[in-house]
């Protein structure tokens, strides 16, 4: 009984809608506040230019990525509004989840599949997503949602190119979700 | 009158506090939404959820309509609030990569963090990967210097490039969102899946 309760509890999410324009105040706080919108994978950035910069101190002479990070980043790249916004987000998921009693070590996975094929997928999505990003200028959430909120075209065109390519081969991974 | 951090009303360190409390709301939403769960993100592709597109529409939405109205009002100059460059081929080139990343991880990058943070394994194998890809980015930087040039259009807003008005496009944008909020709608009845 008691575990009935718990696993309802913990599949009741926030209507979408209600979600959505929660969402869009977030973003335009985060837009009144520094003029700029909410991002993700720009911290990640940052976190892999302070550790190239860690291991090698001349990267930024010799490698190009890191020269371009430098110009667009004064001083440290840990000392960014997206790290910050980033560590947040960890907090506030983990509090949104724990309240929700959705606090739970699992690999989550269609029953169809096993948790190795779960993890491999995941493993190579995020090294796609990874590399996506940063040819894209920024992910799902600084290029496409943040871009759209300012009317940005390169901010339509990636957030098509995005959703487009999942739906095109939606098919061919079919198996892993449903 | 906004944006703060521009305008020096607040301070840098002030600017990166709010950062943190920022980040807090936006993850207690997207994880408060389901955005923590790989399945119910890729539900959108397969019709039997579509939250993803509720929520990511309803969003980008609000705070554009928030951001010109501000904007009329004068509480915040458009004119200092960043806008995304287009640089038109690595935004197709880019969007196609993750869009394979995301039918294959279930993720975004953003998501991920928020799966993450509540114990999903899947999702922090995710996050290995991401860096793995980024720093496979750094590397490989100068194979894809110049594709990341390329065809560089300024910042241009997608109301000018259709050649009409912010304001009738963001009315154009609410009526196709409610068009495709219709589809799934009957896509999540036609589709449906009890447990997932």
């Amino acid at each position: 009984m008691n575990d009935t309760k718990t696993i309802e509890r913990s599949r009741r999410y926030l209507n979408p809608y209600l979600g959505g324009v929660l969402l869009g105040l977030v973003l335009l706080a985060a837009n009144f506040v520094s003029g700029r919108g909410l991002g993700a994978s720009g911290a990640i950035k940052s976190v892999v230019a302070t550790t190239i910069e860690t291991v090698d101190k001349d990267a930024v002479n010799t490698m190009p990525f890191m020269a371009e990070y430098a110009e667009s980043h004064s001083g440290s790249p840990m000392r960014s509004w997206l790290v910050f916004q980033m560590l947040g987000v960890i907090v506030g998921g983990f509090l949104s989840g724990t309240i929700a009693g959705r606090l739970k070590l699992k690999v989550e996975h269609s029953p169809r599949i096993t948790s190795r094929r779960r993890l491999i997928f995941a493993l190579m999505g995020g090294v796609l997503f990874g590399l996506g990003s940063q040819i894209g200028r920024g992910c799902t959430s600084g290029s496409a949602l943040s871009g759209m909120a300012v009317l940005s075209l390169g901010g339509f065109v990636t957030m098509m190119a995005i959703f487009g390519t999942a739906f095109a081969l939606a098919y061919f991974f079919r198996r892993n979700w449903i | 009158m906004g944006p703060l951090a521009p305008y020096e009303i607040i301070s840098e360190n002030t600017n990166f506090l709010l950062a943190f409390f920022i980040g807090i709301a936006f993850g207690w939403v997207l994880e408060s939404s389901g955005f923590s769960s790989s399945r119910k993100l890729a539900g959108i592709f397969y019709g039997y959820d579509t939250v993803v597109l509720k929520v990511f529409f309803t969003g980008a939405i609000t705070a554009m309509l928030g951001l010109l109205f501000m904007s009329l009002f004068g509480w915040v100059d458009l004119d200092l609030v960043y806008v995304n460059p287009t640089y038109l081929t690595s935004a197709i080139v880019g969007g196609v990569v993750m869009g394979a990343g995301f039918i294959m991880g279930g993720f975004c990058p953003g998501t991920s963090f928020c799966g993450a943070a509540i114990g999903k394994i899947d999702a922090m194998l995710f996050i290995v990967g991401l860096f793995i890809g980024v720093y496979g980015f750094a590397f490989t930087y100068g194979w894809w210097e110049k594709l990341y040039f390329a065809r560089y259009l300024g910042e241009p807003k997608v109301s000018e490039a259709l050649g009409m008005k912010d304001g009738l496009f963001g009315l154009l944008l609410i009526v196709a969102a409610i068009g495709m909020f219709v589809v799934a709608e009957w896509a999540e009845k036609k589709f449906p899946r009890e447990e997932y």
